[in-house]
């Protein structure tokens, strides 16, 4: 709770319908430790998340964890810029956790509770636990089709996750034995994730979640030889999120947004987010909620607040009044390569008043690229510059430029219209213009 | 100012206890833990042609050795290292990195804020040297012998390559002691623990290499009976002099170089008992005047001030050094002109001369139970012999871009030679001349010339 009005508040109203949930904001958190029990879901609305999505339920005797359980990418001096984990399922009693989801979403009857489940694939298990969840008061369900590892062993989890079939089937149980909104969460770890998003539609789903964790080994040690995170000198493949995994989460959340059959169907965005902005740019690819793990394990609750003061005055600087108003903007944007204009061209520009003489633009270039960044020495001095007639503006430079605003590229001024592949003289199946 | 003297001078050991002195002298620049260093490493930007690289006078491959640091390679990192400057554990804590190759860095441009090379390389040096790794192994023995003159940072980094070559050195050192100024004249608290002997050792480790104590040139030793002895001749005396001041009351009792107070600072096993004045006056603007009064503040004077007779900008030691004097309670007048040094029965009361620029400038008088002169070290050429007829140049020994002087078979560097007066910059001429002479020995090419 702010403890000073500021003069200015942001005037974005962050309230979200979701597939009938509603919430305070879009920032929900991931079915996921922080989500375990009710200490820490009391501890994450205080904070000011808009909901959580509780630690995946499954049926009684719970489930049984290792201890050595996370796995991460440190990277550069960067901690975690990969997290990855081989726990499974709440491993508490089904009895406690219904009755903790219950006291919890009585006291905070505006924050989103949605209730992840995971149980055997036979209707008769799924007809016992909903009426149980349901009488929670909840908001609706997740259905955990993604862990993708010790549950797809069991075959649940990500072993249901990946056969269309066995998607739409549950879902269909949970839809005929319940009256909650039903989310169901898609594993990464498919070829094409269209399939198992088309079958939720099928089955009946309100929502998709997406992405689970991605299925990896972060690291072996090297002393004991064997996969990290060791268990008793041995390790097991995990799951991946974090930072790491946002760029294959985005592409998953844009192509069932743009997909003409699942067009519509709405997405809670998951994968890397730890900040306002991932969160706009999944919303911008067409989420209607995000939800968050690894960078609340990282930082603690208290990352939302600025999620969500970010959020709302990003959105005031563009003037977009609520989360509706910019939605899936760029979706349309989204398009396959072949419908790209071949005739655009953009080239690179060094302000060298800002060089601090790195030289890795050039090597990078010179070694990996189109030799197009010259190295000279001007009376002793280091200069690099752009040769302009080489650069094909592939943007490496300005990528491995360590001064911001130093590289930049530059559209060329261009009479020629757009071309696309399909139109190109060099596509042998290429499409004449109708005219 | 217009404070005149009162009382006998007051020079005294044992201002402070034994525990403060420990912290005081304690080291300045603590390592760097594991994880700051790999912190500090991932700063790097591994640049290409980078000027760091440049402007180490050792040309060590900074980006490459700080990449292994990253990579948890630290033995490749200090091998890095040490192919270039066989001291770089000693020139990690002494160089100037702030005008050296933290000063050409490209972080410095970015951020005003260097990569901590000098930290890193100790991080990397220090790692090697603790588990007493020799990084290097010699040549087969090639029947070469070679006499190096001093045991200083030239002539043990000339020693250490002459011996990788597979060449037999014998070092000639005046003193019981080898190191050169990294034992006798670097501050205190830059090399702490007895490094500068345990990197003798370290280099000694290689084989090959004789240090043989107490021979002075020009003592026992002469340059001609050197050069029919041995294959080569590698001079490397420093600077053996102090310049003095010429003024009226020189010769006072509490008046002393900079230099050998600092020698026995460096050389005492007890601070404690060393005297130093109350109030301690530091002629001269370089580094010797910024550590010996650095120094003094730390041994328990009450009054330190450094008087430099021209601008502060014009004074070589760097801004930094400036601050850490200043940080330690030194005060620093500039356009101090000192004129003479009063006494009374025999030992120093004051300085007097003139303090402002050119119109400004107004008589000043100032006490002082303890007089330390710093304005510079100088080459003495009488070890040299006058039957040799060794070419000098601006009162040094002259030398081509090799370190080739005048004499065939006789080479030169450090301070003995023109250039600057540092640690790193005699490694480098050190090492310079040992692959001078070994492409001598290889390809009979030139020996000077
Ligand atoms: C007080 C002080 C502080 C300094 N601080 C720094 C610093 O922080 N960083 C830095 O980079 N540099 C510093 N320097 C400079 C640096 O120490 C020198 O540049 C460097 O030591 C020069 O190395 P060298 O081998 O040429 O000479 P030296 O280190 O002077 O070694 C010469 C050796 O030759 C021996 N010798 C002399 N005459 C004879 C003879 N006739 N016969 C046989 N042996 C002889 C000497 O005993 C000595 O061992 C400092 C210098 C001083 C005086
Ligand atoms: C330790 C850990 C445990 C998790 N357990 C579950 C789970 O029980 N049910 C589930 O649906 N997802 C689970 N996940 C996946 C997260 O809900 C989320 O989908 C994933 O971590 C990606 O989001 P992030 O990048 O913000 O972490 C878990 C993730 C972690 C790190
Ligand atoms: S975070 Fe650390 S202290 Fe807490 S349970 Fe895990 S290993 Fe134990």
């Amino acid at each position: 709770m702010p403890i000073f009005s500021t003069e200015n508040p942001p005037m974005a109203d962050l309230r979200i319908d979701f597939a009938g949930i509603r919430a305070p904001n879009p920032f929900w958190l991931a079915s996921a430790p922080p989500t375990d029990k009710a200490y820490n879901v009391v501890r994450a609305f205080r904070a000011g998340w808009g909901g959580v999505v509780w630690k995946t339920l499954g049926e009684d005797p719970p489930v049984v964890n290792v201890s050595s359980r996370y796995g991460a990418t440190h990277y550069n001096g960067m901690r975690m810029a990969g997290f990855n984990n081989i726990e499974l399922i709440t491993d508490r009693p089904l009895a406690l956790n219904l009755a903790e989801i219950t006291e919890v979403k009585r006291d905070w009857p505006d924050r989103a509770l949605v209730v992840s489940l995971m149980v055997p694939c036979e209707e008769a298990s799924w007809q016992r636990i909903l009426p149980l969840v349901e009488a929670t008061g909840c908001d609706g369900i997740e259905l955990n089709f993604g862990c993708p590892h010790g549950m797809s062993e069991r075959n649940m989890g990500a072993a249901v996750g990946q056969v269309p079939e066995y998607v739409e089937m549950v879902t269909r149980w949970c839809k005929q034995h319940s009256r909650m909104p039903v989310i169901v969460k898609l594993t990464p770890n498919v070829t094409d994730i269209l399939a198992p998003a088309r079958a939720a539609l099928r089955g009946g789903a309100d929502a998709v979640s997406l992405i689970n964790t991605v299925q990896s080994i972060t690291g072996v040690d090297l002393d004991l030889m064997a996969p990290e995170p060791v268990v008793d000198g041995q390790g097991t493949h995990g799951g991946y999120c974090g930072p790491a995994v946002k760029p294959i989460a985005l592409r998953m959340v844009a192509d069932i947004a743009r997909d003409p059959a699942t067009a519509g169907l709405p997405i809670s965005g998951i994968g890397g987010i730890g900040g306002w902005r991932e969160a706009a740019e999944f919303i911008a690819l067409g989420a209607g909620s995000v939800q968050v793990c690894t960078a609340a394990m990282h930082y603690g609750f208290a990352i939302v607040e600025d999620m969500i003061d970010g959020l709302a005055r990003w959105m005031d600087g563009k003037h977009y009044a609520d989360i509706a108003a910019f939605r899936g903007r760029a979706v349309r944007n989204y398009v396959h390569w072949n419908d790209l204009n071949l005739n655009f061209q953009t080239i690179a520009a060094i302000d060298q008043t800002r060089c601090i003489q790195c030289g890795l633009c050039h090597i990078a270039c010179e070694d990996t690229s189109h030799q197009a960044i010259a190295a000279r020495r001007i009376d002793g001095k280091r200069q690099y510059e752009v040769i302009d007639a080489a650069c094909v503006g592939c943007n490496l430079c300005a990528h491995v430029c360590p001064v911001e605003y130093c590289i930049t590229m530059h559209p060329v001024a261009n009479s020629a219209g757009a071309l696309t592949w399909q139109q190109h003289p060099n596509n042998p199946m290429r499409q004449e213009a109708a005219a | 100012m217009g404070e005149s003297a009162s009382g006998a001078p007051d020079i005294a050991p044992g201002r402070l206890d034994a525990a403060t002195l420990a912290t005081h002298f304690a080291e300045a620049h603590p390592p760097l833990s594991a994880q700051q260093a790999m912190v500090e490493a991932n700063r790097c930007l591994f640049c290409h042609d980078a000027p760091c690289i440049e402007a180490c006078p050792t040309g060590i491959d900074v980006p490459a050795f700080i990449r292994k640091i990253a990579s948890g390679n630290l033995q490749g990192s200090a091998e890095t290292i040490l192919r270039e400057n066989i001291l770089g554990g000693s020139c990690a804590r002494v160089c100037p990195t702030e005008v050296l190759c933290q000063h050409a860095c490209v972080r410095t441009a970015l951020e005003g804020k260097p990569v901590a090379i000098g930290a890193l390389q100790r991080h990397a040096t220090d790692w090697l040297m603790q588990r007493d790794i020799q990084p290097f192994t010699r040549a087969a023995p090639s029947g070469r012998s070679i006499a190096v003159i001093g045991a200083g940072p030239a002539g043990l980094a000339c020693a250490h390559r002459l011996a990788l070559h597979g060449h037999a050195v014998k070092i000639y050192e005046a003193k019981a002691k080898p190191g050169g100024l990294n034992e006798y004249g670097i501050a205190a608290y830059k090399l702490t623990d007895d490094f500068a002997r345990r990197e003798v050792a370290f280099i000694l480790g290689v084989g090959g290499i004789e240090i043989i104590y107490d021979q002075a040139l020009g003592g026992t030793l002469s340059l001609s009976g050197l050069r029919r002895a041995h294959d080569a001749v590698f001079l490397a005396i420093g600077q053996a002099g102090v310049r003095v001041l010429g003024i009226e009351g020189e010769a006072l009792a509490g008046v002393r170089p900079a230099v050998d107070f600092i020698a026995s600072l460096r050389q005492a096993p007890d601070k404690a008992a060393l005297p130093v004045g109350r109030r301690v006056v530091v002629i001269g603007g370089g580094n010797t005047a910024i550590d010996a009064a650095t120094q003094a503040r730390l041994l328990g004077a009450e009054e330190v001030s450094i008087l430099y007779r021209r601008g502060r900008a014009a004074m070589s030691a760097t801004a930094k050094e400036q601050d850490w004097a200043q940080t330690h309670g030194v005060r620093i007048l500039d356009h101090a002109v000192v004129r003479r040094l009063r006494g009374r029965d025999g030992a120093v009361v004051a300085v007097a001369g003139t303090l402002g620029a050119g119109q400004a400038a107004r008589p000043f008088e100032l006490a002082a139970d303890m007089v330390l002169t710093a304005i510079g070290q100088i080459f003495v050429a009488d070890p040299l012999g006058d039957a040799e007829a060794l070419t000098l140049a601006d009162g040094r020994i002259a030398v081509d871009a090799r370190g080739a002087t005048s004499l065939p078979g006789v080479w030169a560097g450090g301070d003995c030679t023109a250039g600057a007066d540092l640690t790193v910059a005699a490694v480098q001429d050190g090492k310079r001349a040992a692959e001078a002479i070994h492409a001598h020995f290889l390809h009979g090419e030139p020996a000077h010339g």
